[in-house]
């Protein structure tokens, strides 16, 4: 797919409790096809901010020409951006990476399990709206310490069945999402998971357990973002090859994950 | 419009604009933001006689004004690159360079013999600096003995352009500069990386895989330039300054100090038009201040 590299304007930035904010951006021109499970590689514009940030995409609201992002505080870039304000500008290079494979022949009956832990429900948006637009019936199970760290429940539930489970229960069953009830009342037949390394590798031994074909969105740390600095390397069956151009969507089955 | 032109030996460049092996990919991966062409040359990702799996993830982390880096060399090897690469892009209208490594002077000669065949390679970039692979504990760039045994037999069998790419991990960048002009290098290249670490305070482990790794960006320029400039004064040969160019400022400072052409490294990762932007800003410069060749400001600085 061919790589743009634009400058976006902020449309909102939204704060989503303390650690979250939502960004709608919109490009002046149209769109480029931009599947699910790809990313964007965000200049943050100080000048002590050297390499660019890779963000997952959370939606696109086509209609508008807008794409969203669902980020999570975690250090100084991610708290740069929060601060940004609407029609300052970001530039970016989109859209990165592969994306989620999209089962060929429709058949509503198919149980797709999407499961996002924190910020990982991000692109899971997309990926669900995507299934949804194709008459697929996505089933979305996420999972978050508490209830405020779980934004955006509104919106997914426009794209399926939601299914939730916080550390502290104060929203939907308590513990995380990889005990969800539900998990092991329903066989899905394919998983999409995206979260911390270790909720994707419970979900990778789960999915293995009951031959689910399943894939994983990995987040290792990014440089170029376009495949030349060869730094997010991730040892597969083909070798070391980049999250950034041959993922970030991996089936468990190329990772050479002890599970 | 100023001329832009630059020759290194026979090789012509049409601006001293070059991009640096291992930041660039082989080119074609920048063809979506770029158009190649313009820029004056491209020294693809660094090849070695076999191939190389590279070191182990984390093998990167963002430092003050840079980053650190531990890649180790990843590539598939010289007949790979002949095969599967070559034919990809010699067709491209700029100056394709290759940057080879080895760790052991035979895999050199094997590489360069090799590479020497290729018609639309004009040039190499002799690799004798890479922080990051752990050559037999020879590092050929950090000792005058070594490097010079490595030029010496890679300019018995590679006839064309022989560029030659310097540590400043070393105590005087001088000595190794004129130890390589003696054994026959057209052109020397600096600077690689400074060896850096970083440490993970909460776990209490070093970031890289490595432990320690090579430095690059903004945070370098100084001692690059500083490099260039000493190095100027000590050999006949042309030079290619690079380290931590991020803007056509920085590309002048190099230029003025000596540098007969410049590279752009990670600043490619940040900003994959740099390159085109610092051609023109090399532009303006010149005809701002009524300077008609390039050549003209290569050393030209008033101390």
């Amino acid at each position: 797919m061919k790589k743009y590299i634009s400058d976006w304007k902020i449309k909102e930035n939204t704060p989503l409790g303390k650690h979250y904010f939502l960004l709608k951006l919109v490009l002046e021109k149209s769109l480029p096809e931009i599947l699910p499970g790809q990313f964007v590689h965000i200049k943050v514009d100080t000048e002590n901010i050297l390499l660019r940030r890779p963000i997952s995409i959370h939606y696109i609201e086509k209609k508008n020409n807008e794409l969203w992002l669902l980020i999570q505080i975690v250090g100084k870039g991610t708290f740069r951006l929060s601060k940004i304000k609407p029609n300052q500008y970001l530039n970016m290079i989109y859209p990165l990476g592969n994306s989620f494979s999209i089962p060929k022949n429709l058949n509503k009956e198919q149980k797709l399990f999407l499961i996002g832990g924190g910020v990982g429900i991000a692109p899971l948006l997309y990926l669900g709206s995507y299934l949804r637009e194709r008459n697929f019936n996505p089933i979305f199970l996420l999972g978050a310490k508490t209830k405020n760290d779980l934004p955006q429940l509104s919106e997914f539930k426009k794209n399926g069945i939601v299914y939730i489970t916080t550390e502290n229960g104060t929203l939907g069953e308590k513990g995380r999402v990889t005990d969800h009830s539900l998990l092991f009342k329903i066989n899905a037949d394919f998983i999409y998971s995206c979260g911390p390394k270790s909720m994707m590798h419970t979900i990778a031994q789960y999915a293995k357990q009951y031959n689910i074909p399943c894939e994983v969105s990995l987040e290792n740390y990014m440089v170029c973002g376009f495949g030349v600095c060869l730094c997010c390397i991730e040892k597969t069956i083909q070798g070391n090859i980049c999250v950034c151009t041959k993922g970030p969507i991996f089936n468990i089955n190329q990772l050479k994950w002890q599970i | 419009m100023a001329n832009l032109n630059i020759n290194i030996n026979k090789v012509k460049f049409k601006n001293p604009v070059l991009a640096a092996s291992g930041t660039f990919g082989y080119g074609i991966e920048y063809s979506d933001f770029i158009d190649l062409s313009q820029i004056g040359g491209i020294f693809v990702k660094g090849i070695t006689t076999y191939e190389k799996e590279g070191n182990d993830y984390p093998r990167a982390i963002e430092t003050p004004f840079g980053m650190l880096n531990s890649v180790g060399l990843q590539n598939k090897g010289v007949d790979n690159f002949i095969n599967k690469i070559y034919p990809k892009i010699k067709n491209i209208n700029t100056n394709m360079m290759v940057n080879i490594s080895g760790s052991t002077i035979n895999d050199y000669i094997i590489c360069a013999e090799k590479i020497n065949e290729l018609d639309k390679i004009p040039a190499i970039e002799l690799n004798i600096s890479c922080p990051n692979v752990n050559s037999g504990n020879i590092i050929f760039g950090s000792s005058y003995s070594n490097a010079s045994k490595v030029v010496n037999a890679v300019r018995k069998v590679y006839h064309k352009l022989l560029i030659v790419k310097l540590s400043p991990n070393v105590t005087d960048i001088t000595k190794i500069a004129k130890a390589v002009e003696m054994k026959g290098a057209d052109a020397i290249s600096l600077i690689n990386t400074l060896m850096g670490m970083a440490i993970d305070i909460e776990n209490q482990k070093p970031v890289l895989s490595t432990i320690i790794g090579g430095l690059s960006g903004p945070c370098i320029k100084p001692i690059a330039l500083r490099m260039v400039y000493q190095a100027y004064r000590s050999v006949q040969i042309p030079i290619i300054g690079l380290g931590g160019i991020s803007n056509s400022k920085d590309a002048i400072e190099f230029i003025l100090a000596g540098a007969t052409a410049i590279q752009i490294g990670s600043y490619n990762f940040i900003d994959p038009t740099i390159s085109l932007k610092i051609v023109n800003g090399i532009n303006e410069y010149l005809d701002k201040h009524n300077i008609k060749s390039v050549k003209e400001l290569i050393g030209e600085l008033i101390v």
